[in-house]
């Protein structure tokens, strides 16, 4: 975690704009579309392509949501670190129970 | 030296602590708490190690000594070791950074009365032989309703629950505190080796806690409303509890050591009169705990059948943790090395930590190969194991931090005569209590068993172990006496109590409700030290300073507080005094009570009290958020 | 949790105190607290995918089921409606950011009309929220006369106590929003109050992302 007491006294607040929230909405839309249309698809639900393809579309509308509208993309550092670490402990705590208990 | 004479609290009276903010007043009362059941906690050992002393005892009967063994280790761990831990936090963080409270003073008092109802909540069973019974890490199925009927489950689970939210606010608020409240120049690799302890253990209390949280909900649900979770009929997995109980419980053991470790990275270097040895391999090896902490809990598992790869993998991990936690050791070692060392109570202490833990450490070692962990698994020599790394490390550092903080908390010295007894005792009596378990333990003894049979060569060690724990008591009753004699008869200490290098020791004792007077500007690790000894101060530890901010310090970076006046005549806002976060906790408490009510067939009088309680927190908590804070 | 709102509502007392980041410290709290929110949707989530397929009865998610006595019970989960509470949830996210916008840039040329009432932004916000809500009480009671109780197996009681738990944050966030909205009615939300309306935003925008992962695990993945 890195120090942020050089830059101390302003916060950076650039939130991105209006255009760019109704593109997110539009592709969070879309995926979803995608997705429940993929669930339809008896052939491809069966193919071993299906559930990773899900999970990228699930984590596509997982990070924009974050990235733009927590505005963690224009945030300050620190918020990236406290959220990204338990993040990726709870992902790997997650694998693992589902490996200890013979699910992957 | 000056000062003994310094703040006399401008407010006094029972109400006055009831509705404090003051993160120190907050810590004092978290000490007092936390060593009343302390001793609560010791004395079921005592009642424990008196049935064993002889073989086929039946001082206790079988269902009683169920309820001490888990009402040991519950109020030890929960009620005991983390609100100790928590007082120096409160105590220390806001001055060791140099800030004038913790970032959210109203959660803070909110943190302390949760765990003080939450603790009376669990504890009080007792008194009426409903106690929870099924071990500290409660194994479900074990403590469904199948098995253990009655409230005895009830009470823990709620318990638990209950001091959890305690937890997680006061580590939001740390972590707060820690990232934001620093003073300035006081960067994170200039943080004493304390806060940066407390810093790791926060992030490990948001993270651990979460699991027993999940866990204990569903076996509440279980027990309340009849789900399937730890049902084995209806195809539940018998070790579902037992993973989400440690990832939960490993981290926590970090919790419940990583402050003794800050504690005693505070007195070796001060009773060395060296700056601690490897500052920032001291860090990262805390770090490296913490992290790798979250990656080993199913070794607490091994004999429950995981098959080779994740026995593996668990054993790796496990050993790779050894690595960082004997880099500390080897640290505090080239500390000491060469160093002129005091050898008053507090530094006994804190070496008396540095080799009971390495014992523990090592037997831990030993546990982390799966085989061998078989054999030991269940045994005394666990039980040997655990209480080396929490009686020999985790107590003898707090114990060094209380003999160590007690002149800024209450501006007299703990009598050294009386101390270098305590301390004696402890060591004699720690290793007689616990060393002979190893011996018990490897000839096959289980815990948990109420009495044993003659012959099978567990007397004597069970015998010394009894011995051992009435010295124990003797012990920490010279403590307790020590306490309380030196809070009103002790030596006047002056601020820089120890000629320490820290901020804490820059104000007086007891400092003032406002910390400090001018909130200082830090160009070093050891402040103090450079102010005193200006000749020695390295510049190497100012090069990396911000020239700006010593600029505007007039390059006096820090300055001795040695007149007192009240925080109205400097005019620093103080937060205000308020009831609301009592009343708050208390809506919580309420709230889980009211279950209780479900299991005597009384719904409607449920439903009537968790709703008043529901009531209570909303209403209070509302009030809270919309009255000012200063 | 309280930690957020802790100082949030009440700002009549402005002290601009020194901080070390220049960050405000609500708000590194309330990041704090996201972060420990995973671990708790994690420890849901794991049980909910360990207990998978592991019920001894029916009524199960993706399969249909016969029992003993040769009642057939249909696959329970109901796609149709639960893509639309999820597009009901999303949208709310968009809602959101836009009460964000326009308490931040009141006054602002470009933030008049619609694209500056906070209010009724906010107002939205909470609706859909509530919607989603309704969704998810239409779900539990079709899937409880349908034969799945939180009792029935172990789908049951993994779902209901997962989906619960997402509900309840949704309800403590239409709550949190709906206090907002008092205030914005009583003394109107300026700039100086974007904080507290960010704070705001960051759980309503996580119990999305968290109900975003829910719909894909629980729902789609068979």
């Amino acid at each position: 975690m890195s120090d942020h007491a050089s830059h101390a006294g302003h916060e950076v607040h650039e939130h991105p704009d209006w255009k760019q929230y109704k593109w997110v909405a539009l592709i969070l839309f879309a995926i979803t579309i995608v997705e429940v249309w993929a669930y339809y698809i008896p052939a491809f639900v069966a193919s071993s392509a299906f559930v990773p393809i899900l999970l990228v579309m699930s984590a596509v509308k997982f990070s924009i949501v974050v990235a733009y509208y927590m505005h963690l993309k224009y945030d300050n550092r620190l918020f990236i670190a406290l959220f990204v670490g338990p993040l990726f402990i709870a992902m790997f705590t997650i694998t693992a129970l589902l490996l200890l208990f013979g699910k992957l | 030296m000056t000062t003994y004479a310094s703040s006399a609290p401008e407010q006094t009276g029972i109400w006055s602590w009831i509705t404090t903010v003051d993160h120190k007043r907050i810590g004092t009362m978290y000490l007092f708490t936390a060593l009343f059941f302390f001793l609560f906690g010791g004395l079921e050992a005592g009642l424990m190690r008196v049935q064993l002393a002889r073989p086929n005892q039946a001082i206790i009967s079988a269902e009683m000594y169920n309820q001490l063994f888990t009402m040991h280790g519950t109020t030890m761990v929960f009620l005991a070791i983390m609100p100790l831990s928590a007082a120096f936090f409160n105590y220390l963080i806001p001055l060791q950074i140099g800030a004038r409270d913790v970032a959210f003073p109203r959660l803070n008092a909110f943190s302390y009365w949760v765990y003080l109802l939450g603790a009376v909540f669990i504890t009080f069973p007792i008194f009426f032989h409903i106690a929870p019974n099924g071990g500290w890490f409660g194994y479900a199925p074990l403590t469904t309703n199948q098995f253990s009927p009655g409230a005895n489950i009830d009470f823990w689970v709620m318990g638990l629950q209950i001091l959890g939210i305690s937890s997680l606010a006061a580590a939001f608020n740390f972590i707060t505190t820690i990232i934001n409240m620093r003073a300035p120049g006081m960067t994170l690799m200039r943080m004493p080796m304390f806060t940066w302890m407390s810093f790791i253990v926060q992030f490990l209390l948001i993270l651990a806690f979460p699991a027993i949280t999940i866990a204990l909900v569903f076996l509440l649900f279980d027990r309340f409303f009849g789900t399937a979770f730890y049902d084995i009929a209806k195809g539940a997995d018998p070790l579902l509890w037992q993973h989400l109980f440690w990832v939960f419980g490993h981290p926590e053991v970090y919790i419940l050591i990583l402050p003794a470790f800050g504690l005693v990275s505070e007195i070796l270097p001060t009773f060395s009169k060296k700056p601690l040895f490897g500052y920032n391999v001291m860090v990262y090896s805390g770090i490296m705990i913490g992290f790798l902490g979250f990656g080993v809990w199913a070794h607490h598992m091994f004999a429950v059948g995981m098959g080779a790869v994740a026995d593996t993998l668990f054993s790796m991990a496990t050993m790779l943790i050894g690595i960082p936690t004997g880099v500390k050791i080897f640290n505090w070692i080239a500390t000491l090395w060469g160093g002129q060392i005091r050898f008053v109570t507090a530094m006994k202490f804190a070496i008396g930590l540095v080799g009971l833990f390495t014992i523990g450490g090592i037997s831990g070692v030993m546990h982390s190969s799966p085989p061998a962990d078989l054999q030991q698994t269940d045994t005394y020599f666990v039980v040997a194991h655990f209480h080396y790394v929490l009686f020999g490390g985790s107590m003898m550092g707090i114990f060094g931090g209380i003999y160590f903080y007690f002149p800024k908390m209450f501006g007299r010295y703990m009598d050294e005569a009386l101390g270098t007894w305590h301390f004696w005792l402890t060591f004699i009596a720690m290793n007689l209590t616990f060393f002979p378990m190893h011996f018990s333990g490897l000839l096959g003894m289980p815990r948990r068993i109420y009495t044993y049979d003659a012959g099978q060569g567990w007397e004597k060690f069970n015998l010394a172990s009894s011995l051992g724990t009435l010295l124990l008591i003797i012990a920490t009753a010279i403590f307790v006496i020590n306490f309380f004699k030196s809070r009103k008869g002790g030596l006047p200490a002056p601020q820089d109590a120890w000629g320490a290098a820290t901020l804490e020791w820059s104000i007086p004792s007891p400092p003032p409700e406002y910390n400090f007077a001018r909130i200082p500007i830090v160009t070093s690790r050891s402040p103090l030290w450079d102010l005193k000894h200006p000749e020695m101060s390295s510049g190497a530890a100012h090069a990396d300073a911000d020239p700006v901010q010593v600029a505007s310090a007039n390059a006096v970076p820090l300055r001795e507080e040695t007149e007192h006046h009240t925080a109205a005549e400097l005019g620093i806002p103080m937060p205000l005094n308020t009831v609301k976060p009592l009343l708050t906790a208390l809506g919580i408490v309420i709230m889980f009570s009211g279950l209780m009510f479900i299991h005597l067939d009384h719904f409607a009088l449920a439903m009537a009290v968790s709703l008043s309680g529901a009531a209570l927190l909303i209403g209070s908590l509302y009030a809270w958020l919309f009255s000012p804070l200063e | 949790m309280s930690t957020a709102t802790a100082a949030a509502t009440h700002d009549d007392h402005e002290h601009v105190h020194y901080t070390t980041t220049g960050l405000d410290n609500r708000k590194i709290a309330v990041w704090a607290f996201i972060g420990s929110e995973c671990m708790l949707f994690a420890s849901l989530i794991s049980t909910y995918l360990i207990y998978k397929g592991r019920s001894r009865v029916g009524p199960f998610p993706h399969e249909t089921w016969t029992s003993p006595t040769g009642e057939v019970f249909k696959p329970i989960l109901n796609i149709p409606v639960t893509s639309a509470s999820t597009f009901v949830l999303l949208m709310s996210s968009l809602f959101m950011v836009m009460a964000l916008a326009a308490v931040e840039n009141r006054g602002k040329p470009g933030y008049g009309g619609l694209k500056g009432n906070s209010k009724f932004w906010l107002a939205t916000t909470a609706l859909a929220g509530t919607v989603f809500l309704g969704f998810q009480a239409f779900e539990f009671t079709s899937f409880v006369h349908e034969g799945l109780k939180i009792t029935t197996n172990l789908f049951g009681s993994s779902f209901f106590t997962l989906t619960g738990f997402h509900g309840a944050h949704v309800t403590v966030g239409v709550l949190w929003l709906l206090t907002l909205l008092a205030i914005d009615m009583k003394r109107g939300l300026t700039p100086k109050d974007t904080l507290v309306v960010d704070i705001c935003a960051l759980y309503w925008h996580f119990v999305d992302v968290v109900w975003i992962a829910i719909f894909t695990l629980i729902y789609l993945i068979q």
